[in-house]
Order: structure tokens, then sequence, then C-alpha cells
């Protein structure tokens, strides 16, 4: 992939875009479709404009796919627009930016990354009685306060730390219960701190005693130190949870130090869904498994998500995918309620069941603001691909586990 | 605080009739935009009183904003505390704060660039801290109990917040117009203009010096609690970042360091200035950046003065060398 | 524990090396200029992007772009001096601070723009090895740069005291006036020494991208250590730079295996707090300048 590609392929979607919302081509433009707005607030600039940027690209094809298909029916085929605002990877802005969207006239939006930024975005929102659906917000903070326009479509870190825990515990019992010790790498920050605290508490409970538990800020430069007391810990395997960039320095790390692991298992890691991580760090990458978000890549909406990603020249990661999803959740609250009244809105949210979203989820249902039936899977990677290997009924291959040794 | 020239009239006139017309525009982008200018405008004032009166740069203020925002939330989450009294609190340790750096830096000497960087270093010693230890919320921040009302400092209605937040503003433009006319404010200045013959005019500029980090403390810790209210939420990145300590040097430079109005002149600028950026190229999330940014630089090549002081020379009310930073 | 002292010990000298190199620049543009270069990360960046580029399009490995990227960002420093930086400022040190800050949120908003904010790394056959010293593995690529910054400084240092342009720009440092006066080019002297910076500062990404990996974000992980590393070196000076980028990357190394990688951040600020209330002008500066 180079920049060059990327950007005019972002171009080519885009017009695609401006052309299925009947901007641009009036060949598709019926006399009457009117249009709804939907907002997408995102960090694209600062330090977190990857992960916002790869949300919004998401949402455009969601968009996309929805207007192809004929708009909002219940409201004579409306056409969706998106309204794309700017978090800068700062909370106040965060707050700023739903006035943007509110006087864009949005009736809802998806957002925003980071806990931080969402904590001040839904409060800020719920000021308008405007709904979020919190497209990434693994801190449980997002849905402890009682707001009634929040929606987290997504499992929390409570969530993903107690499914990814029953999945090893599957797993590890299933090849023999080999894995005795784990080492524990976690970025400091809300997600990392929260899912390190139920590890410590739970993992003895499945017959793994953490041996090791090292936190690290973001960014950290050097890994070296991490692996060998990883090393010295002897653990069979090592559970990280950090961003891509430190990932990426903490495989190599690992591999210079010769530490032998039995499996790398990470949980909401930055790096293992990540398919450039794979192609840039490919043997690094062997057999790596992650427990985060992730589509259910047999749908039929998700293969064609596939292969737009990949003609725009983009890489597939979990933030497409969720972004992709909040939209569907967004669009089908709007296909009930029949309009763009914020309140209402949040009442069609409220009550939602929709169960056609590209995620792996059963009929949606939000309780304090939190969907019960969300589910973080397990992936990993092999070869040039990230395989889905749990829950069973998804998979895509089967799981690995321990990875073999060396030759 | 009374201007000195047209020109520097028919900015602070601009200045006061944007945030009137705030109340006037019922736009949520405005009111939301200049909630967030104000508070900046606090931190820009405190950081003005030390580096504007007393040409102490600091590169590190956002360590009173986040030591007031954490003192103020530490209270309220883990103690209970009501918010008002997480304010005074806040405005103490801020204070505290600044004192402290003030006398340890100072008793060393420190001066200049070097002073700078060590309160660079300050803050990012109290970043690394709020981010590491349990009862500051670790990684995961401090989160304020929403529950809006007077007692709890938290107003549902913005406008209620933007009158506060006017006046909180206006009262700390007072505060600093008090100090620059008082005795204390000479000495101040003149520390700045020439140290050593300050001292040699039996000025105990050590202590000064100390006192001044107090008062920039105490206006920076109450922008940090500001912030705190305001949001709800904070972090050790958000309130003790480098962003912070930037945008705190960056309003009163570009307005008018060591002037009363220059601050608020400069932060409301330079915000309109983004939001102007931002809004102009807003299918180029990164681009509104760049584009600030070379209107900043093109601002410093014709307004070197900053703001106030290319404002001083257009209609000058008395024709007299001193009145330059007099507004 | 124990055993591990030596290798962090090892491994932190190692990445010294790299605040070393980064900070030389920055020294010799403070020594000289005497000014706090905020943009100084974002051409770090600016060039981590410059080798990945060459390595992407053209096959080039790191190593070999060192001649092809180090006159390119001596030229772009001291177009950057001259141009904009000198003419911008208007001579006053304040506006070279905030020139250099807009400069900064400039170069790194133009990157996120037009290079979007993806982490990029190379693939490069040597990638994983590393050279076995006293039982501990050291990643090649740190050693290299390890002894590229033992090479540098001296040479920098030599280039400074037996030049005829080092002399030059040397006049200016101590006395502008007086230099102007026997008939020095002082914005010369002052955008080499600019380009100089900057080359250093090239010269360190192409020794840190085999280890490491760019974003548009990448400067600030380096550029509050690269501060830390010039003053507690003694602003200005270079061997102060690399002695104290060295004892900067043990210091962090030891604190952040003993108090957590989180809490062991502090070292470095602590550090340079104290060393700077005791001892002002640095481990090897000559005197305290305002």
């Amino acid at each position: 992939m180079t920049h060059h590609l990327n950007r005019r392929s972002l171009l080519k979607a885009s017009g695609a875009l401006a052309l299925a919302s009947g901007l641009a081509a009036p060949s598709i433009l019926r006399a009457q479709a009117a249009t709804v707005k939907v907002g997408i607030l995102e960090p694209l600039t600062g330090n977190l404009a990857y992960n916002g940027t790869q949300c919004v690209a998401g949402a455009k094809f969601a968009v996309e796919a929805l207007n192809a298909a004929g708009g909002i029916k219940s409201m004579g085929g409306a056409q969706i627009e998106l309204v794309v605002a700017d978090a800068q990877s700062r909370p106040e802005v965060a707050a700023a930016a739903v006035d943007t969207l509110v006087e864009a006239g949005v009736c809802a939006f998806t957002g925003a990354t980071a806990s931080s930024l969402g904590l001040a975005s839904t409060q800020a929102a719920a000021k308008y009685n405007l709904a979020q659906v919190v497209s990434i917000g693994t801190a449980e903070a997002m849905v402890e306060r009682g707001l009634p326009n929040v929606f987290r479509f997504t499992p929390g870190v409570n969530k993903c730390t107690t499914v990814a825990l029953d999945n090893l515990r599957l797993l590890n019992e299933g090849a023999g219960s080999p894995v005795k010790t784990a080492a524990i790498v976690h970025e400091d920050g809300p997600f990392g701190s929260g899912m390190a605290k139920i590890l410590n508490e739970r993992l003895p409970g499945i017959g793994i005693e953490v041996v090791e538990t090292i936190q690290h800020p973001t960014p950290q430069r050097d890994f070296n130190n991490i692996a060998l007391r990883v090393k010295a810990s002897k653990a069979d395997i090592l559970i990280p949870s950090n961003y891509i960039n430190e990932y990426t320095l903490m495989a190599k790390a690992i591999r210079q130090q010769r530490v032998e692991l039995m499996a790398i298992y990470s949980i909401l890691g930055g790096a293992a869904s990540n398919i450039k991580f794979v192609r840039e760090n490919n043997e690094v990458a062997q057999y790596v498994m992650d427990c985060n978000h992730w589509y259910d890549p047999q749908k039929p909406a998700s293969v064609a998500l596939a292969e737009n990603v990949a003609k725009a020249g983009l890489d597939l990661t979990y933030d497409v995918m969720v972004a992709y999803a909040s939209v569907q959740v967004i669009a089908d609250a709007l296909e009930r309620s029949a309009s763009d009244d914020r309140e209402k809105m949040i009442e069609a949210l409220a009550a939602s069941t929709f169960d056609g979203s590209i995620m792996p989820y059963g009929p949606t249902k939000f309780v304090n603001g939190d969907n019960v039936n969300s589910q973080p899977v397990n992936t990993q990677i092999r070869g040039e691909k990230i395989e889905l290997v749990f829950p069973k009924e998804y998979a895509t291959a089967e799981a690995v586990f321990p990875m073999p040794k060396e030759g | 605080m009374k201007p000195t020239s047209m020109g520097q009239a028919v900015l602070i006139a601009a200045a006061v009739l944007y945030l009137v017309s705030v109340f006037f525009l019922s736009s949520p982008i405005w009111m939301g935009f200049s909630l967030n200018a104000l508070i900046i405008a606090v931190v820009a004032l405190s950081w003005n009183v030390t580096g504007g009166f007393g040409g102490l740069f600091s590169f590190g203020h956002a360590v009173m904003y986040g030591t007031g925002a954490y003192a103020s939330a530490v209270l309220q989450v883990n103690y209970g505390v009501n918010a008002w009294i997480g304010l005074v609190a806040g405005i103490v340790a801020g204070a505290v704060m600044g004192a402290f750096i003030g006398a340890i830096t100072f008793r060393f000497g420190l001066k200049g660039s070097y002073f700078a960087l060590v309160t660079l270093a300050f803050a990012e010693v109290m970043r690394i801290c709020a981010s590491s230890f349990a009862f500051t919320g670790g990684g995961a921040g401090l989160q304020v109990k929403l529950d809006p009302g007077i007692s709890t400092l938290q107003f549902q209605d913005r406008t209620v917040s933007y009158t506060l937040l006017l006046l909180v503003v206006a009262a700390v433009m007072i505060l600093t117009a008090v100090m620059k006319n008082s005795r204390f404010g000479a000495y101040l200045i003149a520390i700045r203009e020439n140290e050593d013959a300050a001292r040699a005019l039996g000025i105990d500029t050590y202590r000064i010096k100390v006192i001044a980090m107090a008062i920039s403390g105490a206006f920076g810790g109450l922008a940090g609690v500001l912030y705190l209210q305001t949001m709800l939420y904070i972090d050790s990145t958000v309130v003790y970042g480098n962003a912070i300590s930037v945008e705190a040097l960056i309003g009163p430079l570009i307005g008018g360091a060591g002037t009363v109005w220059g601050p608020l002149v400069g932060t409301l600028g330079l915000h309109l200035l983004g939001e102007g950026a931002k809004h102009l190229l807003s299918n180029a999330p990164g681009l509104n950046f760049v584009l600030y940014a070379v209107v900043l630089i093109c601002a410093l090549r014709f307004l070197p003065q900053g703001l106030m002081g290319f404002a001083a020379r257009i209609g000058p009310f008395r024709k007299k060398e001193e009145d330059d930073d007099n507004a | 524990m124990s055993s591990l002292i030596l290798p962090a010990v090892l491994s932190g000298l190692t990445m010294g090396a790299i605040y070393a190199l980064v900070a030389l620049g920055l020294t010799l543009i403070y020594g000289v200029l005497h000014i706090i270069n905020f943009a100084h990360g974002s051409l770090l960046m600016l060039a981590l992007y410059a080798v990945y580029f060459l390595h992407f399009y053209l096959g080039i490995d790191p190593y070999i772009a060192i001649p092809i990227v180090l006159p390119v960002f001596f030229v772009l420093g001291y177009a950057l001096q001259r141009g904009l930086i000198a003419p911008m400022s208007s001579g006053s040190e304040t506006n070279v601070l905030l020139v250099t800050l807009a400069l900064s949120l400039a170069i790194d908003n133009l990157a996120l723009y037009f290079w979007t904010s993806n982490t990029r790394t190379i693939d490069i056959p040597y990638a994983y090895d590393t050279v076995e010293f006293l039982g501990a593995y050291l990643p090649l690529g740190r050693v290299i740069a390890f002894f590229a910054a033992l090479a540098v400084a001296p040479v920098l240092w030599l280039f400074m005291e037996h030049t005829r342009l080092g002399a030059s720009i040397k006049a200016v440092a101590i006395e502008k006036r007086g230099a102007e006066i026997v008939g020095i080019d002082v914005n010369h002297a002052y955008a080499v020494c600019f380009g100089i910076g900057t080359a250093c500062v090239a010269l360190a990404a192409c020794l840190l991208l085999p280890t490491f990996y760019v974003t548009p974000q990448v400067g600030y992980t380096f550029v509050l250590v690269a501060f830390t590393t010039v003053v507690l070196g003694g602003m200005g000076s270079l061997p102060g730079a690399l002695v104290a980028g060295l004892l900067l990357g043990v210091i962090e190394s030891l604190c952040g295996l003993f108090l957590g990688e989180s809490l062991g951040q502090i070292g470095i600020f602590l550090a340079f707090i104290l060393i700077l209330l005791f001892k002002p002008s640095g481990l090897l500066g000559r005197g305290v300048k305002a």
C-alpha cells in the first residue's frame, strides 16, 4: 500500500459517497428523496488519529451501502448524510464538536474511540437529548453515569476480559492445561489498567498463576527490559494489552530477547487484530491471538465491506468494523422511528432488537446503555491472514494453542 | 486596564463585543467554543503574571492547572468533599505548587531557558505521578459524579456556566490590574527589566518572584478546577499534558504579554483562528492546523509585539513612550 | 531482578545513544542561536519518513540512506532558518520560540494529511539480529546507533574546534556583534548551525528506524527527552549531550526496572530537576546563561 493509492482511493470512496447520497448523480436522485443526517465524532488529528480515521472510513462504507440499498425506507428512501466532526484527541474539543453536530442537525451520532473522549461527548450530547452510539469506549465509566443518550454497542473492558478468560480456559483445557503461569503487560491508560486488575483477580480461578504484571506508558520507547522481565518470570504465556506502536516494539523485543512462550494471548490488543502488523512483522506475528472486537466474516455485508476496504487501499481493522456496525444500528433505529427527531431516536435505540449488523452479536439489547448481547471474539494470526477462531459458530479456522515450537 | 490608544480601544471593544454577542447568538457552536476559550484565557492570565509581568518564562504551566484540577477531583471523588470546597482547595493547591516550584528553582538561581525547562520537567513529573498512583485514579483518571446543581458547581444550562466564567475571567483580570498597579507589581516589572538593578534597589527579588509564582499558581489552579467542573473528567495527559502548557503561553504572547487585556485578546483571537480554520477545512483534518500555524507565523512577522503592542501604535491617546505596556 | 541489572544498563546505554544523537543537534542549535527549537521533534519525524520512503519505494537500506538524507536535511535546516525562522521572528527570542512551535504544528499535520496516521515500520533482513555481550542480547540496530553516537559527537566537536567555519560559528555564539564587526556573515553562520543540527536529527532517524516505527506523532516520543538531555549535558555542550544522553538512557532503564515502566519515567525528570538545581550549568556546561 502506498500513500498515493491510499489517498486516491479515499477520495474515490468519498466520491462514491457523494454519488450515493445523490449529490452528484441525478440518475439516482429521487424527486422527494430527503436526506437524514447522522454524525460521527472521532479523533482525526492528534495521537488517536489512526483509530479515528479508520472509524470514519468504516462509517462511510456503511452509509454508502445503506444508501445504495435504498436509504431509510420508512422515510421514503431518505438518504443518509454523514456529518464528520474531529475530536482532535482532546476531551474538551470532543465536547465542543457535539455542538457542531447538533448545529448540523444530526439525529444521532457514533464515536469516539477513546473513553476520555467518549465521556466528554456523551455528557455534552446529553444536554441536547442526542443519542450517541458508542463504537469504542471500553472503560465501564462510559455506561455507569445513567445518561439516557448513551448506547454502547460493543463490549466494555469487563466483558472483553471475562470472555477472554473463558476462552483461554477452554483453549488451555482443550490442550491438556499446559499453561500454568502468565505474564501481563499492559498500557497504563483506562483500558489496560482495568483489564490488568480483572485478570489478576480471575486468572488464578482458571488455574493460571500471574507471575508478572508490568504496566507501561504510551508511548514507551524501549521494550527490552519488559521482555527480559517476562523472560525471567518464566511465564508460559504472555497477555498483552497495548496500542499498535507499543505492540510492534514489544513483539520485536520478545523475539530479540529469545523469550520462550507457549502463546501470546492479547486482550483488546492494538496489533494482533491489525492486518498491517501482520504484513510488516509477519514472522513475529504468527499464532498471536487476540480477544477483540471483530465482525462475523461470513455475513454478506462483511464480505462486501472487506472487498470495499481492500479496493480503497485501506486496512481492515476492528475500528472500521465497529464504526460500520454502529451506523447500521443508527440506521435501524431511523427505520423504526421514521423520524430524525432526536428524542424519538433515543426511544428507538433504547428499544432496539437489531440483529442485522456485521458483528457476531445476538439481537441488540441495551440495558443501562450497554448492549448486553455484544461479545468480543478471538482471532489468531495465521500466515498472511487474521482468522477468527472463537466462538465456534463464527470460526474460520481452528485455533492453534499452544503455538508450535520453532524447528 | 484602560486602553492607551485608539487601536487598543478597538481591540478591547471587539473582544468585549464578541463575549457579549455569545449571549445573543444562540448558537451551540459559539457557546461551546467560547466556554473552552474562556477556561484557557484563565490559564493564559495565570501565565501572564509570571511570564508577562515577571519575565519568568514557563513551559510547564500545566503543572498549576493540573494540580488545581486534581486537588479538587481527589477531594470530591475520594472523600466526598463539596465542590465549592474543592474549588478553594484547587486554588490553594495551585498556589502552593507555584510557590514550591518558585521557591526551589529561584533559590538555586535558575532563570531563562533553564527555568522554562525545569517547569516543563515539573509538569512531566506530576503527569507521571498522577497516572501512576491509585488515589489519583491512575491511568483511568478521575470522574466527578454528574449531578447538576449549585451546590455541586455543575450547571446544566450553559448560559449560566458562560456567565459565571465571564465573571471569573473579569475577576482575574481585575486582580491582575490591581496587582500591576500595586507596589508588588512595580517590583515584579522591575525584576523583569533588570533583576540585578532591582536587587540593588533593595527589592527582595526572591520573595517577589515566589509570590508571583503563587499568584500565578492560584489562577492556574482555578482554571484547572473550571475545566474539571465543566468536563467532570480528568486524566493525567489531559490536565498535565503539554498542550495546556503551550496554550498558557501562546495566548499572552500573541495578545501582548505583561498587559491586562493581552492574554484574553490573544486567547480569543487564537481560538477564533483555530475554529475558523477547522470550519474552513472541515474536510481535511490536519490541514486546519497547518493553516492555523501559517497564520500564526505571519502574525508574528507583522505583530512582533503582540496584538496589544501593535494596537498601541494606532492612534495613541497620549504621546508618551512609557505608555507601551499600560493597557 | 538482580540478574537483569546488567542487561538493563546495556539496554539503557544503547537507548541513550539515540537520545544523545537527537540531542546533539538540539544542543548545537541552542548553544549558538540560543533558541529552544520546538520543531526538532517534527524534523526527526520528517527524517524518519524520508528514510522510510527511501526504503519503501527504492529499497534503500536505512544505513545506506545516510549519505542521501544527511545533505538533504542539512539544506532543509539551512533553508528553514534562513528563509523562515530568522525573517519571521524579527530577531525576538520569544518569537523564535513561537515560530518553531507553529512550524512543528504545521509539519506534524502536513505529515498527518499526506501520509496518514498509520504506523509504519520497515521490514529488513536484520530486523531481529542481536549482538550477544556479557550474556545480554542487544538489538543490532541499537548497537550500531551506540557506536555511531560515540563517533559523531567527537567529529562534531572537532568541526567546531578546528575548522574555520566551526570557529566562526563559535564566534557568533559567543559574541554576535563582535563577529559581525570582524566580517563574519552571522545569518549564514546561524543557518549553517541550524543545518548541521537538522542533519544530526536526520542521522538519528537513519539509525533509529531499523528498531522503531514512524507516525506523524513520533517526534513527541523523543523531544522531551532530548530537551532534558540538552539541559543536563549543559546547553550547547556537545560532549555533554553525549554523556547526558547515555546517562539518561541508563537512568530510565534502571528506574523502569525497579519502579515499573510507568512510574520509572519519573527518573529522567527527577534527575533533570536535581542536577539543574545543584549544578545549573549542566554536567559539562560552562555557566548559566539566562
